[in-house]
């Protein structure tokens, strides 16, 4: 971690890496409710983006944009563009389903399906045409070892899923997204309802994951955005029924140490406090 | 009463001693009024429980008391095993019954529990807000006819219809599939519905973000998430086809024969029951208790068979 800190260049948080969603001018709307007015933001390929602030200041809302998971919530309405490796992911024809295998989502609460270990990894290759057992066992042995939860269960894979404990359940979520290789992973505060050990656990996993995948994360716990990130989002909503802001966006050491807004600071500093 | 006191005794006991201004600081006692109050509502609701259980087990025995003195007389297996029902003649096989009244509830449910699954997952999945709203109420409402109105529907709309197009009266298997059908509808969306209803949405939201289609969400993750409380819908359902009497009496024709085809009159469990029960006497009044025994037997079976599936429901998962 330290040496990730050392290494950084401020200034070119715009142009260093490849951009994996960027994003322009997005407003979302519940009802006429306007929510989250003119993002602006990148996120880089291969990298760990979190995004933090107080509880309600639309960073959910925010990651649920990216994958189109609010098109799921009757009245709500997004403007300006989302754009995955370019392509506008709003645009006209797009398949939300097709986007969404593409980026994976974890939810704060585990939410393993009521079937057995293996049928939840299992899930999505079945339902992208995987149907020989060989090819589903590797997929499930594969997708649970990089979930770092493998040795814990390759013994009882048969056992219902909802048997584990929390933090097990949540990485067996995180290895059902992997097994269907998707480029980007967005997790909405992943470990905020499970146990230290296996938050050390998924974090150990995101470092290891993001060779091959973006990862973005939304996470009320800065230590952990400070761990595990190496761009920080800071959204803000600064007057209850207005909407809320992205107030800065930088490599997480730089956010960290030498905001430049004030009420990055602010946030930063009280809750160090 | 003797189930009710040493619980009593147990909320009264410490109360004294616990509850002394000394010892607790200026908490105030519990009143006596309150105490009362909770005597009596206990012991009303115990009243109430005990009139249910009362009411089934009197029922059972004098059923019981009414038609043993036939499985004594026949025999288990003759009376159940033997195929010809022919009162007038001394013979009482109800085989014939059980199988039509079988074969009556298999056909309903074939035809309603699809129906009314399909009925369930668009209430609860599909429907927009608004659609509900008028569908729903619509759907309870089958539950609220009476089912003589389903068998006179049936008797007058639906028998020459069948009759015309397949020949025959129209009285038959098939007649009071239809009408099955439609009554369990209700019974067994209602249920389904709710269990849907109680899978957690992030489930559904997990298979959404997977890259699943809602067609895809409702058949591979919601319906097996479902399957209890679903088949415990299916499991009311048969109870109310098999035991259904007055929508099937009237259109069922009412042959004691097995039907050789699916439009030829037929007698059931039930239907023999209020057909035969005005004016039968002697051992054919106890055979008709001896039915009466064997439909309570099946109902117990279903309710064993829910309760049974329902306990396997923390272990299965």
């Amino acid at each position: 971690m330290t040496d990730k800190l050392a290494s950084q260049d401020p200034g070119d948080v715009l142009s260093a890496g490849a951009d994996k969603f960027t994003v322009d001018g997005l407003d979302f709307f519940y009802g006429a409710f306007n929510a989250l007015s003119g993002i602006d933001v990148r996120i880089k390929e291969h990298a760990v983006t979190a995004f933090i602030g107080p509880s309600g200041c639309g960073k959910s809302t925010f990651l649920r944009c990216l994958n189109r998971m609010n098109d799921l919530i009757p009245g709500t309405r997004c403007e300006g563009k989302v754009r995955l490796d370019g392509h506008d992911v709003y645009g006209p024809g797009v398949d939300p389903a097709d986007l969404r295998r593409r980026v994976g989502m974890i939810f704060q609460q585990p939410n393993p399906f009521p079937m057995t270990i293996y049928d939840n990894v299992a899930y999505g290759p079945r339902l992208h045409g995987m149907r020989k057992r060989a090819d589903l066992d590797a997929v499930v042995e594969e997708s649970l070892k990089r979930a770092n939860v493998w040795k814990e269960v390759k013994d009882i894979l048969g056992r219902g899923g909802l048997t584990l404990s929390g933090g097990q359940q949540q990485r067996l979520c995180i290895a059902r997204v992997l097994a269907v290789e998707p480029e980007v992973l967005l997790m909405d505060e992943p470990c905020s309802a499970i146990d230290p050990t296996s938050v050390q656990k998924v974090e150990d996993l995101m470092a290891e994951l993001k060779d091959r995948i973006t990862i973005v994360i939304v996470t009320h716990n800065m230590q952990q955005a400070a761990r595990v990130s190496d761009y920080t989002a800071f959204f803000l909503q600064e007057l209850a029924g207005e909407a809320a802001h992205l107030i800065e966006f930088d490599r997480t050491a730089t956010l960290f140490t030498t905001p430049r807004d004030r009420r990055t600071e602010d946030y930063i500093t009280g809750r160090f406090g | 009463m003797s189930a009710g006191s040493p619980r009593e005794g147990q909320a009264q006991a410490p109360a004294p001693q616990d509850r002394g201004p000394a010892g607790n600081g200026g908490l105030s006692r519990i009143s006596r009024a309150t105490h009362l109050k909770e005597a009596l509502l206990r012991n009303a609701f115990l009243v109430c429980a005990c009139v249910a259980v009362a009411g089934v087990t009197l029922i059972f025995v004098f059923v019981g008391y009414q038609g043993w003195p036939i499985f004594a007389k026949l025999g288990i297996g003759e009376f159940l095993g033997g195929r010809v029902w022919y009162p007038t003649k001394g013979l009482f096989g109800i085989l014939t019954l059980v199988v039509n009244s079988l074969l009556a509830m298999a056909g309903g449910l074939v035809l309603g529990a699809p129906l009314a699954v399909g009925t369930a997952v668009f209430l609860s999945e599909v429907a927009s807000p608004r659609v509900r709203e008028v569908t729903r109420p619509a759907v309870e409402l089958l539950a609220g006819i009476p089912s003589v109105v389903y068998g006179f529907f049936g008797l007058v709309l639906l028998r020459p219809i069948i009759a015309r197009v397949f020949g025959g009266l129209g009285f038959g298997l098939f007649t009071v599939w239809v009408i099955l059908g439609v009554m369990i509808v209700p019974t067994i969306a209602t249920l389904t519905e709710d269990a849907l209803r109680s899978v957690p949405e992030g489930i559904r939201e997990a298979s959404y973000a997977m890259g699943a289609t809602k067609w895809q969400t409702i058949w591979r993750v919601l319906l097996p998430a479902a399957r209890i409380g679903i088949i415990d819908a299916v499991i009311l359902g048969m109870g109310r086809a098999i035991g259904e009497t007055m929508a099937v009496v009237m259109i069922a024709g009412n042959a004691p024969v097995i039907p050789d085809s699916i439009f030829k009159p037929f007698l059931t469990l039930t239907t023999v029951i209020v057909m035969d029960m005005p004016y039968a006497s002697g051992d054919h009044r106890t055979a008709l208790f001896g039915v009466a025994i064997v439909l309570f037997v099946i109902s117990m079976i279903f309710v064993a068979s829910i309760r049974v599936i329902s306990r396997s429901r923390g272990e299965g998962d």
